[in-house]
């Protein structure tokens, strides 16, 4: 196998810059919205007696998804031996790392408390799934610095295998833990069911390796660095896999709660009924979401075009949030069923308990504190292809395997990708 | 070989001395004032005042048939008691958007069969379950359950995560939303954190015999909720419930309730 080469970013230092500013600023309006939400209380938010966890909720899941999912580039390399997959791995590690840290602050942010988050380190109820998600999470940290040092070191090769397993297993158990923060929770009818856990593992796959794609695409594109079209195709085909198991698996998980009578009504509210929430579910999650980048994906020419690579992955990406969206929000605002065979005509208060739904509008600085996560997780992954060695010089195909005539993919130039 | 011995360090000693008067100083009248709180009868033994043991549990059983529509004094009650009739609206704030997000302990709901139409009143709080959810899933240990049955908040480990609100089946619980300006000293409460009911905690554990809302629903002449020991077969509330057909709210979790409903 040819050796591979590692440099940092020798992108412009203007263009760098800007993109650091771009994001800083983003950061910066994420950083004044929890500090709005943390002086003044949550009643700035769409958040509610009945609607607990809103927007930044949804952003905060997403980027661990993602970060979870971020890490199978790297697997694949080192776990399954792909070689193929491995120059790629050391950016696998980086992005995972970066949008974790960008969930979780989104996550502590959000606390009602975010000054007592020294108690959250230091009391912990081990029946809580939510205490085992902050040892998963800092474990999942430390191990995938380990990872990249063994990917890095000459010191550290030995370990890259074992590291690289247990990495592996742990982002599953990560995203298992995830999922049943949710599956456990019984007292929901939307949620009440263990098959979130695996939904979850799954949905991290689609999500994490779009926003790896379109990532590694950029950043290739920007500094004038080839990526091969055999492997292009074999990230996006990989992609359509999991997108596709997301879409099995949401049916599965519909149907699942169908075979029980007493949720005919939530899913026929979630999917016919619930206004806004069967739009984003309809509309969001499956059609932008799943069938329009499967299309994509797996259409003879389009699926050869590097611009529609990125319009699927960003599809993917819009239908992971529309899709957390229905199965979080959605799933507070249905009402609890506490007197089954009874309507609610009155509850004193205006409610979840009410004959009718919950009410939920997200406000900006939710929004903003959302994608204030999302930028961290950009800067830290832009200032670490900058300064250290994570991006290979060269993605190319080897040159026997590369593929030739019309089926090529239709290469970017170099002043395309630079104005794009 | 002996050294001879030092000179002693006067400096030193006059600092030590300083620093323990300063000390005595500063923490001996928090003692005497810590001391002079407590209640007289603060012995061992005495009623209400003791340690918290599991010879007891409390309970509520809620009689719907006496529960009358329009009615809220238990509620009323209960926003007295806890500080809760002290909130105020957040400048700016629809009155749409308060009432969604204003602490609720009790509320009064009111139902309709959907097969026969008969309808039912009655209050809703916190269930005290013998297995909580909400204890369960709460990262921090801050929600808890004491050994006579009640469900608490911790406030001083409550970081707000609001978990276990997604976890309880009633939706009891509330979360502080605003800044609190007012409240009594014996229900603190504060923003950020989560509350519900406590079944009057405070009295509890200065041994008063029932709770705001029972003794308002009394004193507005339905004796709707019986408030008691549910481990005293000689109890109001044990008396009550061998007599009444009554159950709890979503049984199906087998969470073993301390509030029971008859006539739902």
């Amino acid at each position: 196998m040819k050796r591979i080469v590692y440099r940092e970013w020798r992108i412009p230092a203007a263009r760098y810059w800007g993109i650091l500013g771009i994001l800083a600023a983003v950061v910066g309006l994420g950083g004044l919205a929890a500090l709005y939400l943390e002086h003044g209380g949550h009643w700035v938010t769409g958040m509610s007696n009945s609607v607990v966890w809103g927007v930044p909720h949804v952003f905060a899941v997403f980027l661990i998804l993602a970060a979870s999912g971020a890490i199978n580039v790297a697997s694949i390399g080192t776990v399954f031996n792909k070689d193929a997959y491995l120059p790629m791995g050391r950016l696998s590690g980086l992005l995972a790392v970066a949008l974790l840290i960008g969930g979780l602050l989104i996550l502590v942010l959000d606390l009602g408390r975010p000054d007592r988050l020294l108690v959250a380190m230091t009391h912990y109820n081990f029946r809580s799934i939510f205490a085992w998600n902050i040892y998963l999470y800092t474990g999942f940290i430390v191990l995938v610095i380990a990872y990249l040092w063994s990917m890095a070191d000459r010191m550290g090769a030995p370990f890259k295998h074992p590291v690289g397993v247990l990495a592996f297993v742990w982002r599953l158990l990560l995203t298992t833990a995830t999922g049943s923060i949710f599956g456990f929770l019984v007292a929901r009818q939307a949620f009440d069911t263990a098959f979130l856990a695996p939904m979850f593992v799954i949905m991290s796959f689609a999500y994490g390796l779009a926003i790896f794609l379109l990532v590694l695409m950029f950043s290739c594109a920007q500094d004038a660095r080839p990526i091969g079209d055999l492997l292009l195709q074999r990230l996006k085909n990989l992609l359509g896999v999991f997108v596709a198991a997301v879409l099995y698996f949401t049916l599965v998980y519909y149907l699942t709660k169908l075979y029980g009578a007493k949720n005919y009504d939530l899913v026929g509210w979630v999917l016919l009924r619930g206004g806004i929430y069967s739009f984003t579910a309809w509309v969001g999650w499956v059609l932008l979401g799943t069938l329009v980048p499967l299309g994509i994906i797996w259409h003879p020419v389009l699926g050869r075009d590097r611009r529609w690579i990125v319009a699927a992955c960003a599809l993917v990406i819009l239908g992971g949030f529309a899709a957390l969206y229905v199965i979080l929000i959605g799933s507070q605002v249905y009402p609890l069923q506490i007197f089954p065979g009874h309507t609610v005509v009155a509850s004193g208060v205006v409610d979840g308990l009410r004959a009718g739904v919950a009410r939920y509008h997200p406000s900006f600085p939710e929004v903003l504190l959302g994608l204030g996560g999302v930028a961290v997780a950009l800067v830290i992954t832009a200032v670490g292809v900058r300064v250290l060695q994570f991006l290979p010089e060269s993605l190319a195909d080897p040159e026997e395997s590369a593929p030739v005539g019309p089926g090529a993919l239709k290469r970017f130039s170099i002043d395309e990708a630079a104005a794009g | 070989m002996k050294h001879p011995p030092e000179g002693i360090d006067q400096g030193r000693r006059a600092l030590l001395g300083v620093a323990v008067g300063v000390t005595t100083a500063v923490v001996a009248p928090g003692l005497v004032l810590h001391a002079a709180a407590l209640p007289s009868g603060a012995s061992a033994g005495a009623q209400g005042t003791g340690p918290v043991t599991d010879s007891v549990r409390w309970g509520l059983l809620i009689d719907t048939s006496k529960c009358v529509e329009g009615c809220r004094a238990c509620v009323d009650a209960c926003d007295r008691e806890n500080g809760l009739d002290l909130q105020t609206r957040p400048a700016g704030q629809s009155a749409r958007a308060w009432a969604d997000q204003k602490a609720v302990w009790v509320r009064k709901v009111k139902l309709a069969d959907d097969l026969t139409g008969r309808v039912t009143n009655l209050p809703l709080m916190c269930q005290h379950c013998e297995h909580p959810p909400c204890v369960d899933v709460c990262p921090t240990g801050a929600s808890f359950k004491r050994a006579d049955g009640i469900v608490l908040v911790d406030r001083h480990t409550c970081i707000g995560c609001r978990y276990c609100m997604m976890a309880c089946p009633y939706q009891a619980r509330s979360f502080i939303h605003e800044v609190m300006h007012d409240q009594l000293s014996r229900v603190p409460r504060g923003k950020g954190c989560v509350e519900s009911c406590n079944l009057c905690v405070s009295r509890r554990d200065h041994g008063a015999p029932s709770t705001a809302c029972a003794d308002a629903c009394a004193e507005a002449g339905h004796h709707a909720i019986v408030f008691g020991d549910l481990k005293d077969p000689q109890s109001a509330i044990s008396q009550a419930l061998k007599g009444l057909p009554n159950r709890q709210l979503r049984e199906d979790l087998a969470l073993n309730t301390g509030v029971r409903y008859a006539g739902v």
